[in-house]
């Protein structure tokens, strides 16, 4: 992709997050701090590029520890926010 | 194209994909890539309501896994085992903190996942340097295009910012650092040096072509920006962490980001604009909510001259009623409308479940009970709706303060349970005042105010005294919050 493809894919990304972040309820910030966490791990992406490709090991070990990272986020940012929405509740009204 | 259309997706996506030899980048896969950030999308769209929020977190696991398997079938692999075994540790890992971890350690644990995207961010920018080859980042001449050397140095650069700032916060706010801000002589200027020189290197990285050239200014650019991360966070207190979180938040975005523009990858673009934006917000509200602006939490040293805890000397002394938790269930019992403010200091106390527990008795008694949230009551955005959460409390009875605040004009008791600044008039009226400005709750309004401290010497971190102490309504139930909760709940039986 050209750079002004994937600039304009940012700048209107941008503006989906703004629009979409303000209508997250307060109440909700922790979590939503734990899932953008999670989804910001994506950068696991470049960690198994950099760890598919054998020709460099240098690159190769940096890929790996960083899929070993960014898995830690990925794995235990959805799980913890699973847990915590689990916990939001409505109590029945008797 | 019909035969396209009709094959398993993952089998189209396994078509040569790569521009290695010139060729155009296989569509199917950057489709993929676009619907895993379309599911991200969803993902914080279903957290409008906590209704939505668990299939939300849902759409955001398919996402990870769209990208992650799309990623895996269209690159040539070395070694497939290595990278499910580094999956698997990872993985091991993350599931078993996510499940031990106590929800007052929240905000801890965000800095610190946070810190593992940062340094992610930096393994994988080096890497991409180390071997440009396997990111299809080299022009026909077999150089790394500039354009994606920027790219890469401000990755690295973010991602290490990130990195080194959280690993602080993390520190901090888990208490093996001490919260109160360090402050450095001329850290302005130091800071803006450092900032400085990360973009005078990473032009300069650009601009040098050949790895033996360039690599001292990448080194060089990923030094200062473990050191301006590190240098950023330590001169802000504690108290400000609810703003720091949210920054670094952000930071973790716009890291994925860049990183995304180097690989030229839409799922992470996205992602990264979305996390970055999230945290911007997150950060803009938590500053709003303490009429602060966003520069001067970042210069840091707030509460740095008066944070030592009460020792203006010449404060003072005013008369304050005490009362015990008996006098304290008593009134409780005879109110028709109770409204419970948490702070930091419930947290501290892990006072949650025992408050849940009176809160239930007051309502089998037919009394009203609301609680009442301040964005910055806690450690980081939602800190005390989680919490409450935990205890079991139905989220329909826990409120912003915007929502709120006209209520306390026919409350019966305000229970005021570990905050502090969040209640002091001062900022309303004092122009003096550290936090002048600051909305605040109106309990002066309501006719009975319970405060739970642990004693009249410690001050709220902005160190100003808090005139709610000496009202006339007011009653100071001194103890350690959850004890005093608990006596009260025996009280009320």
């Amino acid at each position: 992709m050209d750079f002004i493809t994937i600039l304009s894919i940012f700048v209107l990304a941008c503006f989906v997050g703004y629009y979409v972040v303000w209508s997250v309820t307060p109440a909700l910030h922790t979590p939503l701090m734990a899932v953008t966490n999670a989804i910001s791990s994506v950068i696991i992406v470049g960690a198994l590029i950099a760890a598919a490709a054998a020709d460099v090991p240098g690159a190769k070990w940096l890929g790996l520890l960083g899929i070993v990272l960014a898995s830690v986020n990925i794995f235990g940012g959805f799980a913890v926010t699973a847990r915590m929405l689990a916990m939001y509740k409505k109590k029945e009204k008797k | 194209m019909l035969r396209l259309l009709l094959a398993a997706p993952f089998a189209v996506l396994a078509m040569p994909a790569h521009a290695a030899t010139g060729e155009t980048v296989n569509p199917w896969v950057a489709l993929a890539y676009l619907v895993a950030g379309v599911f991200f999308i969803l993902a914080l769209r279903g957290l409008s309501s906590p209704a939505t929020s668990r299939t939300g977190n849902r759409f955001g696991m398919v996402g990870m896994l769209i990208a992650v398997v799309t990623t895996l079938v269209t690159h040539d692999i070395a070694n497939l085992v290595e990278i499910l075994i580094a999956i698997a540790i990872g993985g091991l890992i993350g599931v078993t903190i996510a499940r031990r971890i106590a929800m007052t350690a929240m905000p801890e644990l965000v800095a610190g996942f946070h810190s593992l995207v940062g340094l992610a961010a930096v393994l994988v920018g080096w890497a991409a340097y180390l071997n440009p080859g396997a990111f299809d980042l080299l022009d026909p001449g077999g150089a790394i295009d500039p354009v994606s050397k920027v790219e890469m140095g401000l990755g690295i650069a973010i991602g290490a910012i990130t990195f080194s700032g959280s690993v602080i916060a993390f520190l901090k706010l888990s208490g093996r650092m001490s919260g109160s801000p360090i402050l450095l002589p001329a850290r302005h200027i130091i800071n803006l040096g450092t900032l400085a020189a990360i973009l005078v290197l990473t032009a300069f990285f650009a601009h040098t072509p050949g790895a033996e050239a360039n690599l001292p200014f990448i080194v060089a650019l990923t030094v200062a920006a473990f050191a301006i991360g590190f240098l950023l966070i330590i001169p802000i207190g504690g108290a400000d962490m609810p703003v720091v979180v949210s920054m670094l938040n952000s930071y973790s975005g716009w890291a994925a980001a860049a990183m995304g523009f180097t690989l030229g990858n839409s799922a992470m673009i996205i992602t990264g604009a979305l996390v970055g934006s999230s945290g911007a917000i997150l950060s803009y509200i938590m500053c709003r909510a303490m009429n602060r602006s966003f520069l001067s939490v970042i210069a840091g040293g707030f509460g740095a001259d008066a944070g030592g805890g009460g020792d203006g000397e010449a404060r003072e002394q005013r008369p304050y009623k005490q009362g015990s938790a008996d006098d304290a269930a008593f009134m409780l019992e005879q109110a028709e409308k109770v409204i419970v403010i948490p702070g930091y200091g419930m947290a501290v106390a892990q006072a949650q479940h025992t408050l849940r527990e009176m809160t239930d008795i007051l309502e089998e008694k037919g009394v009203e009970v609301k609680f009442a949230i301040h964005p910055v009551a806690g450690r980081m955005p939602g800190h005390m709706n989680v919490l409450l959460a935990e205890a079991n409390v139905s989220y329909d009875k826990v409120f912003e303060l915007e929502d709120i605040n006209s209520e306390f004009a026919q409350a019966d008791v305000a229970f005021i349970i570990g905050a502090n600044d969040v209640v002091n008039p001062a900022a309303k009226t004092d122009k003096s005042s550290p936090i002048y400005g600051m909305p605040v709750f109106d309990v002066d309004k309501a006719k009975q105010v319970f405060f739970i401290k642990r004693s009249m010497g410690g001050v709220g971190y902005a160190g100003v005294d808090n005139d709610v102490f000496y009202m006339d309504q007011t009653m100071m139930l001194l103890a350690d919050a959850k004890k005093m909760v608990e006596e009260i709940v025996k009280a009320l039986d």
